[in-house]
């Protein structure tokens, strides 16, 4: 045998050729929005639906406007507004069953509200009495998630456990356009994707992550196309369109139910208010854009459609606001109570058991707390 | 009755095996990381897992920390017990945010509604002639997070004692598991498990009269070889092993301390912001009138873990404490 024949003898064989697992096209995102209201399909649409859609739309815009005016009384920290977005906040607490987990970020105090919450629980985390108001697991709401996309991992793990345990659950995780940029938010996709994990991934993109505006978070055709790269299908939705969000979502957890694992949805919306109560938005955007979405209003979608189909009328509109203001008074009036607060909360459930060491700063805590009592602290 | 004689088990053995009964004994027990199933682990601590309990209860994940640990979070929340390792200390880093910012606080943040039951195996130290980032020592960073237990075995039955422990805990549990005794034997008997040891307390191992040295995991059977040697000094060493850094056994730290009168504490991990300057503050608050020297620390120097060819140098070892133990100012007290 020649050297070369030696050497074709040992040369391994060459790989099969690379074929894509998955044809990416039943994956892909439609180029336009999906949309019910103002189309022919909205006659398809339940008149039931539509009409609780308006009715917890109208209760959350009033809900945002009530909050964003505890913030200026002081009541609150702070409040993310989800004005202009609460088509998707309704649809998402709307679009689950009961068994079914809700993760919300920060600024989804609204579907957590719409999901049953109390709304003076779901606001203690911005007023700063306590971190997490509620029991998650009363309501199936995840706590309100501060840090960016870390609660998706979580959605994911909590519905690949359910599904473990043949629960037939559901987790829809909501995140906003700049947390898509996070480390987090791959991997949650990715393990998802990978333990075809009954979760459906609610992107709100609402046109900033505090001034930041999309075309500086991403250069993908639109976030939704970011699916097709984990093995799920994307889908692209009008998300002030509370009927479309919530279709798109319910077929989305139709899917997960079935065994056909995640899905990525991005609502295409605007974010009507600054990031923050605390944030100066005229910084970074124009007033003449805030003005173009302001026909295009998720209040305005619905009201139109309804009276347009004759299933609504001035004194239904009215009925709703009054429901909303009702809603408003009660927060107000329970919000300008003065929570009653225990320091000694501060040693409690830092672990099962309380360690030497916190039973010993907890000793002196209550110490200074006697001895403020008494008068006689230093 | 017929006495068989036991293989001895490793330490990497006595991890594996305390998985498996904790995993037999409670179906909510779940493994979950990256190689931990078909392969085994590449300490292969997690060998034979996946093919007892399925790969539902002992899952490879995708290579992602922050995605094992954000998963486990979830898993937690769902009312399972995740187990998950991190293969390699520096390997931890992506996942620290899940682990500080969900991990440690969720029991606290949501006031106790939604404990986590979760158990961290970091494979952690060096010594084991590993390239960078395959050596660290990250326990400070663990123990300054409030929220997680962190405790760190130097014997083959506390290996299986403390696992245990650690997964039957309803907190999060930090197992820093020392690499570089994974392979270490004692007469732990495989056949039959010790108790499950209580989290939070010390032991020590060796009673002496001249000094305390403290120490724990790695450190652990360096400081008895140097007790040993000390001997033929005329000095007398007694050997706390911690077992546990956070909840920290001050009661049997400060009984040896006020026994002995002088006190070193050895590890690995860097000195400056270390876990020896949190210990040596703590001994000399609760023993000041009882000792006769100030506490001194044996650690590593405050660098980058070298390369393994150079790691010998930084290591505490024998002759480095013994340096220490001689500048305890024996004189002094005598």
């Amino acid at each position: 045998m020649t050297v070369m024949e030696q050497r074709d003898a040992y040369r391994p064989t060459p790989p099969p050729a690379w074929q894509p697992r998955t044809d990416p096209a039943p994956l892909l995102p439609d180029a336009e929005p999906f949309r019910v209201l103002g189309t022919d399909a909205a006659a398809k649409a339940d008149a039931r639906l539509l009409h609780q859609l308006y009715a917890e739309v109208v209760r959350g815009r009033r809900y945002n406007a009530q909050a964003t005016a505890l913030t200026k009384q002081g009541r609150l920290a702070v409040y993310p507004s989800s004005t202009g977005q609460e088509a998707c906040e309704v649809a998402a607490a709307l679009v689950l069953e009961e068994r079914d987990w809700l993760f919300p970020s920060y600024r989804d105090t609204l579907a957590a509200v719409a999901r049953g919450l109390d709304p003076v629980q779901a606001l203690t985390l911005l007023r700063g009495d306590w971190h997490t108001g509620y029991d998650p697991r009363e309501h199936r709401v995840a706590p309100l998630c501060t840090p960016l996309a870390t609660q998706l991992p979580h959605a994911v793990g909590l519905a690949h456990a359910a599904r473990l345990k043949g629960d037939d659950v559901v987790a829809l995780a909501m995140v906003g356009d700049g947390g898509t940029s996070e480390g987090d938010f791959h991997e949650a996709l990715n393990f998802a994707a990978v333990w075809q994990a009954p979760v459906v991934f609610l992107v709100q993109n609402n046109g900033f992550a505090i001034s930041v505006p999309l075309d500086k978070q991403t250069a993908a055709p639109s976030l939704a196309h970011k699916a097709v790269g984990y093995g799920m299908p994307g889908r692209l939705v009008d998300g002030n369109d509370a009927a479309a969000v919530h279709e798109v979502l319910a077929e989305a957890v139709r899917h997960a139910r079935g065994g056909g694992g995640p899905t990525l949805v991005e609502a295409i919306t605007y974010r009507m208010e600054a990031h923050t109560n605390a944030d100066d938005a005229t910084r970074y955007r124009v007033d003449a854009e805030v003005d173009a979405w302001r026909d295009h209003d998720p209040i305005l979608l619905l009201e139109r459609e309804l009276t347009d189909r004759g299933l609504l009328d001035e004194e239904g509109i009215r009925a709703v606001r009054d429901d909303a203001e009702k809603m408003a008074a009660d927060l107000r009036e329970r919000m300008n109570q003065d929570p009653v607060l225990d320091p000694m909360d501060l040693f409690r459930d830092v672990y099962a058991e309380q360690t030497t060491q916190l039973r010993e700063q907890a000793a002196q805590l209550r110490a200074e707390l006697d001895a403020e009592a008494d008068g006689t602290d230093r | 009755m017929t006495t068989v004689a036991a293989k001895p088990a490793t330490m990497a053995q006595a991890f594996g095996r305390a998985l498996r009964d904790a995993m037999a004994a409670d179906p909510s027990v779940h493994v979950l990381g990256e190689d931990v199933g078909t392969l085994g682990g590449v300490f292969r601590v997690t060998d034979g897992l996946a093919k007892e309990f399925g790969d539902a209860r002992c899952t490879d994940t995708p290579l992602a920390e922050a995605g094992i640990l954000g998963t486990a979070v979830g898993m937690a929340m769902y009312g399972l017990r995740p187990v998950v390792e991190m293969q390699f200390d520096a390997f931890a880093y992506p996942g620290f945010e899940q682990l500080i910012s969900h991990v440690a606080k969720m029991r606290n943040r949501t006031r106790g509604a939604m404990p986590m039951p979760l158990t961290v195996r970091v494979p952690y130290g060096g010594g084991i002639g590993g390239v960078e980032h395959h050596s660290d020592s990250s326990e400070a960073y663990y123990m300054a997070t409030p929220g997680l237990h962190v405790v760190t075995p130097a014997t083959v039955a506390d290996a299986y004692g403390l696992m245990r422990a650690a997964i039957a805990s309803d907190d999060p549990v930090i197992v820093l598991e020392p690499k570089r005794l994974y392979w270490s034997k004692d007469s732990w008997n495989p056949e039959h498990p010790t108790d499950v040891e209580p989290i939070g307390r010390a032991v020590v191992r060796r009673t002496g009269s001249s000094a305390t040295l403290i120490t724990y995991g790695p450190s652990v059977p360096v400081c008895m070889e140097a007790a040993e040697a000390a001997r033929a000094e005329g000095w007398d060493l007694e050997v706390v092993d911690l077992r546990s850094l956070v909840p920290f056994d001050d009661e049997t730290v400060s009984a040896s301390v006020r026994r002995t009168g002088r006190a070193v504490v050895v590890h690995e991990s860097g000195g400056f912001g270390g876990p020896g300057g949190e210990i040596a503050a703590r001994v000399t608050e609760r023993c000041f009138h009882h000792l006769e020297a100030p506490v001194l620390r044996v650690a590593g120097f405050d660098i980058p873990y070298p390369p393994p060819m150079l790691e010998r140098h930084h290591l505490p070892g024998v002759d480095r404490i013994l340096d220490a133990v001689a500048r305890l100012q024996w004189e002094a007290g005598s």
